[in-house]
């Protein structure tokens, strides 16, 4: 281990970390140890996981804020479910369908992701955030008023504008199915996700992530977030390595997307809010910006977190907030950290600022 | 530090999600907050109910589960062989929480499911609960989509519905309206980001075409936008609609009534059964509402003693008056137990053989509740009730 | 006429954004940190003056005031409890404790006044004992002002004006925008900056009171989510005429209004939000500090 570079060596600790849950969950779960709660949260968890590491591209290594992040999975989402929808009777085996549900959803967020990103990367700080947001807002009230159906002629899109038109609209043949109903979103879907995909999704996510952090172009987007004048001066193409990682960081959300679109029977769009963005970032920042296994252990945590919570019934999601400002001011703030330690004596360093 | 700090706090809380997760069945979910058990233990079934407790939606969860709950707590005071164990989960009205819902009801020891309340979340766990076999009865999610799976076109023979189906209530108000107001012009307002909304929406829509209603502008709005219609009450009027169709929840009808009446603006408003419970909003002024039509299958105001009694009971209990919501899920209780007896049940059974016991006798059974007389169920699961039609005069349900 | 009505119905509504986004552009400009939990205290405010004149009884302006009192109070307590402790921190740290503040007091309203949704009184009746509408009608009568509307617009132009006067002339006010520019050399020239702070968060909060109470009369439903959306166009709204500005803060939240109303109007009710966010984002390309905002260029 000693001849391995610390970051490699830690990647591989995140690697194998992931498997090793991976490995200890799939055994707890073939014993029947595992709660049926638990259990029902295993693909989601594995959908936040990646969703969180892809959105610590673009918040901890690029160094943008973006508010809209579930726009992304929601596109990814839409458009998984309608290629998986569409190739039933095409693709029989249902893991390559999965497969390509998902590359077709990270696709499609990757176009999504150009799109946004070539006007909202010109801004800077907060005003790029409040687009993002917008971009987020946008793609939700978009999809609310798509129509998409199938039948044996092929995809029927309707886009419902003023609201005056329905699911007939689509002028769907025989046997036709409505794969999106606009507001009803998609209301039959055929569950195919599985939680060995939402492994496999984590783990190309962590690799896809860990490799462009690491390589040539990783070091030029973390120079952009340190200094972008000072890297743009040694001749960095700004636009060129800020795209890179803002339409990676969103592809990955799409096929996340994806994952979770297939994993329950309906979805409606309302699903990908500001709210649902906000707390993609709430698990970025408390697992520590450009932390990747800390964004896997904030996401699954904080998932699992207000189900646990169920037993503070009618309290449960004041209990949610109370501990995630309690949770923000112990790990930002010295006096409180410093009176915890003392607490729970633990053994610190001194309280010099560390880079967060 | 920092870290070392942020990894024991996690640490910390994932070794409780293990502690807690972990432990399944021993827990017996007893000391939750919204639990209650049927008494001397051992023989009562376990019962759940799911709907959003907190968050935009949390009015129509909240009726759901007080409404179950009397029921629940009515029917072991009475003291029958069929007692029940309630616990009410929250599910923001999401589909994600209300499968997190239900797997949690499960691992309590769920071996039957009133619920969930609103329709997307109800067909992410109808999904769930055709394919596990647990029997599931929805007391106000309306769409078709929970009851047949449309892409398979499968019909999920162990779900149930207990209020209408947005195609009974779209097609019903527009053979209303082409009955009695055949030369009305008329215009819909409707929610374009909810299912029920924009389902009940649909089907009026296709019927009117047929009856031959004369639809002179259509209108929309969504969640974000909920709270004024100033724009959308002026193109109505200026399309000269003089009757306005409201297939929506009465939280938004209110603000239209209201912005209408300030703005001196007075067509014939009709609602379908999310109306209900206008009257009930706290500030409201009934006068506003004078006029208004709705089908709804439940009124407060009636006069039959099992409504009244459940009237008042809901009212010591929560401080008002109960609306649609309480009484779907007061009856979807009481539905439960009839079918129950039906099929001859013990509370010994494990869900799956609940299940088929129960699914088997629901679409001979014939119950009176509050929210219809003489209720049954089709093979599909959709009820069968009449729609009553209703005209709000001095602030009370009035039979035109 | 229409269209005359659909303007004056979005200028008054974008009053109500304009004192929201007044109120939190004061807060960014001085604290630089994006207050999630804003649109949460307008909501407070709704429902403690709901409380009062229900409740209570009391007469109108009391029940204001009372809200005032309350808003000022919970602005200058979260401040103290959840935001001063974290002054040190990045701002992201802060910016999640906001929405950890926004989300305790949603879930606290809920369990405080239920879910049930409350129809709000305006402070101005909408009709007169005689049954008639209280309105300013023009041409006719064909087109009718709520006197609600204007006392919405009265109110944000006597705001504004007085905030700038603040700002620009009192003592405490030219503090202000001392700690805005630079809080250590305004702590060497003796400004007290935390107590700076925490007076800017009273002031923003009293705001939020007077638009919690404006946007109900407007949107006569109180429900615990009430403030979060207006929340975020007030924001879009303060970034929209740049952040930081007072006059653009104004400027940004009217014009949001009046894009909003025209084009649930004119183009789609179901696409007026996404409308108003293309605007902002075709603005901001052109003017990247927003419409008034200064834009300051990076030194090396």
């Amino acid at each position: 281990m000693k001849r391995l570079k610390k970051h490699t060596r830690t990647d591989l600790i995140t690697y194998l970390g992931v498997a090793a849950a991976f490995l200890a969950i799939s055994a707890l779960r073939n014993n029947g140890a595992l709660s049926r709660s638990l259990t029902g949260q295993l693909v989601p968890i594995c959908c936040y996981m990646s969703m969180a590491v892809s959105l610590n591209l673009t918040v901890g290594i690029l160094g943008e804020l973006s508010l809209g992040h579930a726009g992304f999975m929601s596109v990814g989402a839409f458009s998984g479910i309608v290629a998986a929808m569409s190739l039933q009777t095409a693709v029989p085996f249902v893991p390559l369908r999965l497969a390509i549900a998902m590359a077709v959803g990270a696709a499609a967020a990757a176009i999504a992701g150009a799109v946004v990103g070539m006007p909202v990367l010109r801004l800077r700080g907060d005003y790029l955030a409040i687009v993002t947001l917008a971009f987020g807002e946008i793609i939700k009230e978009l999809i609310n008023c798509l129509l998409v159906g199938y039948d044996a002629k092929g995809l029927h899109v309707v886009f419902n504008l003023t609201g005056g038109k329905t699911v007939e609209d689509l002028r769907l043949g025989e046997g036709g199915v409505a794969l999106i109903k606009g507001a009803q979103g998609a209301t039959a879907t055929a569950t195919i996700a599985t939680f060995t995909a939402g492994f496999v999704l984590v783990m190309i996510t962590l690799a896809v992530v860990l490799n462009l952090k690491h390589s040539r172009a990783g070091r030029a987007v973390m120079a952009l977030r340190d200094n972008a004048i000072a890297a743009e001066s040694i001749g960095l193409n700004v636009t060129k390595y800020k795209m890179m990682a803002f339409v990676t960081s969103a592809a990955l959300a799409g096929a996340a997307g994806a994952l979770y679109g297939l994993n329950f029977s309906s979805l409606q769009a309302t699903k990908f809010n500001f709210n649902t963005s906000i707390l993609i970032l709430v698990f970025v920042v408390l697992g520590g910006l450009g932390n990747i296994w800390g964004s896997l252990i904030a996401a699954a945590a904080l998932t699992v977190l207000p189900e646990l919570l169920r037993a503070f019934s009618d309290y449960r999601m004041l209990v949610y907030a109370i501990v995630l400002i309690l949770v923000m001011l112990a790990t930002n703030n010295a006096g409180f950290t410093a009176f915890l330690r003392r607490f729970l004596r633990w053994p610190g360093r001194s309280t010099g600022k560390e880079a967060a | 530090m920092k870290k070392k700090l942020f990894a024991a706090l996690m640490a910390m809380v994932m070794v409780l999600s293990l502690a807690a997760c972990g432990g399944g069945n021993n827990d017996a979910g007893g000391d939750s907050g919204d639990s209650s058990d049927g008494g001397s233990g051992g023989a009562a079934f376990k019962i759940g109910t799911i709907g959003p407790l907190t968050g935009d939606y949390a009015i129509y969860g909240k009726a759901v589960a007080n409404g179950a709950k009397i029921a629940v707590d009515e029917i072991n005071a009475a003291g029958g062989d069929i007692r029940f164990e309630f616990q009410s989960e929250d599910d923001m009205g999401d589909g994600e929480t209300s499968v997190n819902a239900y797997n949690n009801l499960m691992d309590w020891g769920m071996q039957l499911l009133v619920g969930p309340t609103t329709t997307g979340a109800s067909i992410a766990v109808a999904a769930k609960a055709f394919e596990e076999r647990t029997f599931m009865l929805t007391p106000s999610g309306s769409s078709v989509d929970i009851v047949i799976d449309s892409n398979t076109g499968a019909n999920r023979d162990n779900v149930f519905q207990v209020c209408f189906t947005d195609p009974n209530q779209g097609t019903g108000s527009a053979d209303y309206i082409a009955e009695n107001y055949p030369d009305a012009k008329v215009a819909v307002i409707y929610q374009n980001d909810n299912a029920y909304s924009q389902g009940i929406r649909d089907t009026f829509v296709s019927e009117a075409a047929v009856k031959g209603v004369n639809i002179v502008d259509e209108e929309t709005f969504t969640t974000d936008t909920q709270t004024n219609f100033s724009v959308q009450l002026t193109a109505v009027q200026s399309a000269g609609a003089d009757l306005v169709f409201l297939p929506i929840y009465y939280q938004p009808a209110s603000v239209i009534l209201t912005q209408a009446n300030q703005m001196g603006y007075a067509p014939t408003f009709f609602g379908v059964d999310g109306m209900d419970g206008i009257l009930t909003m706290e500030g409201f002024d009934p006068a506003l509402a004078e006029g208004v039509m709705l089908l709804t299958p439940f009124s407060a105001d009636a006069e039959d003693e099992r409504t009244q009694n459940f009237v008042k009971t809901y009212q010591a209990a929560y401080g008002e008056l109960p609306n649609q919501f309480a009484a779907d899920a007061y009856d979807g209780v009481y539905i439960v137990k009839a079918a129950l007896e039906a099929a001859g049940c013990t509370s010994d059974m494990s869900s799956t053989d609940l299940c088929e016991a129960v699914t088997a006798v629901m679409t001979s059974l014939s119950v009176d509740g509050l929210t219809g007389q003489g209720m049954t169920w089709a093979e599909d699961g959709q009820v069968s009730k009449a729609p009553m039609a209703v005209v709000i005069q001095d602030g009370v349900y009035v039979t035109p | 006429m229409e269209f005359l009505s659909y303007l004056i119905s979005g200028i008054s509504l974008g009053s109500v954004y304009a004192i929201i986004a007044l109120g939190y552009t004061m807060v960014y400009g001085i604290a630089k940190m994006l207050n999630f939990a804003h649109g949460d205290v307008i909501m407070v405010g709704g429902y403690i003056s709901f409380c009062g004149m229900s409740y209570l009884g009391l007469p109108t302006v009391l029940s204001v005031l009372l809200a005032m009192a309350v808003c000022t109070v919970l602005g200058v307590v979260i401040e103290g409890l959840a935001y001063k402790p974290l002054r040190a921190a990045p701002s992201l740290a802060v910016l999640i404790t906001a929405i950890g503040v926004s989300y305790f007091l949603q879930n606290a309203a809920l369990l405080i006044w239920g879910a049930s949704g409350k129809v709000y009184s305006p402070v101005i009746p909408v009709t007169n004992a005689a049954g008639e509408p209280n309105a300013l009608r023009l041409f006719g009568g064909s087109l009718s002002i709520s006197y609600i509307s204007l006392l919405t617009m009265a109110a944000c132009i006597v705001i504004m004006i007085g905030l700038t006067f603040f700002t620009s002339r009192t003592k405490l006010g030219k503090a202000m925008r001392a700690c805005s520019e630079d809080k250590g050399a305004a702590q060497l020239m003796g400004i007290n900056v935390n107590a700076t702070i925490s007076t800017t968060f009273a002031i923003g909060s009293a705001l939020a009171a007077i638009a919690g109470v404006l946007l109900c009369s407007f949107n006569p439903t109180l429900t615990p989510t009430t403030g979060s959306m207006p929340g975020i166009k007030a924001f879009t709204a303060a970034v929209f005429g740049g952040i930081g500005s007072i006059p653009g803060a104004f400027l940004g939240g009217v014009l949001l209004g009046v894009i909003e109303s025209m084009a649930q109007a004119y183009v789609s009710t179901n696409l007026a939000n996404s409308i108003v966010f293309a605007v902002l984002i075709v603005t901001l390309l052109v003017k990247p500090a927003g419409l008034l905002g200064r834009y300051v260029p990076e030194k090396v």
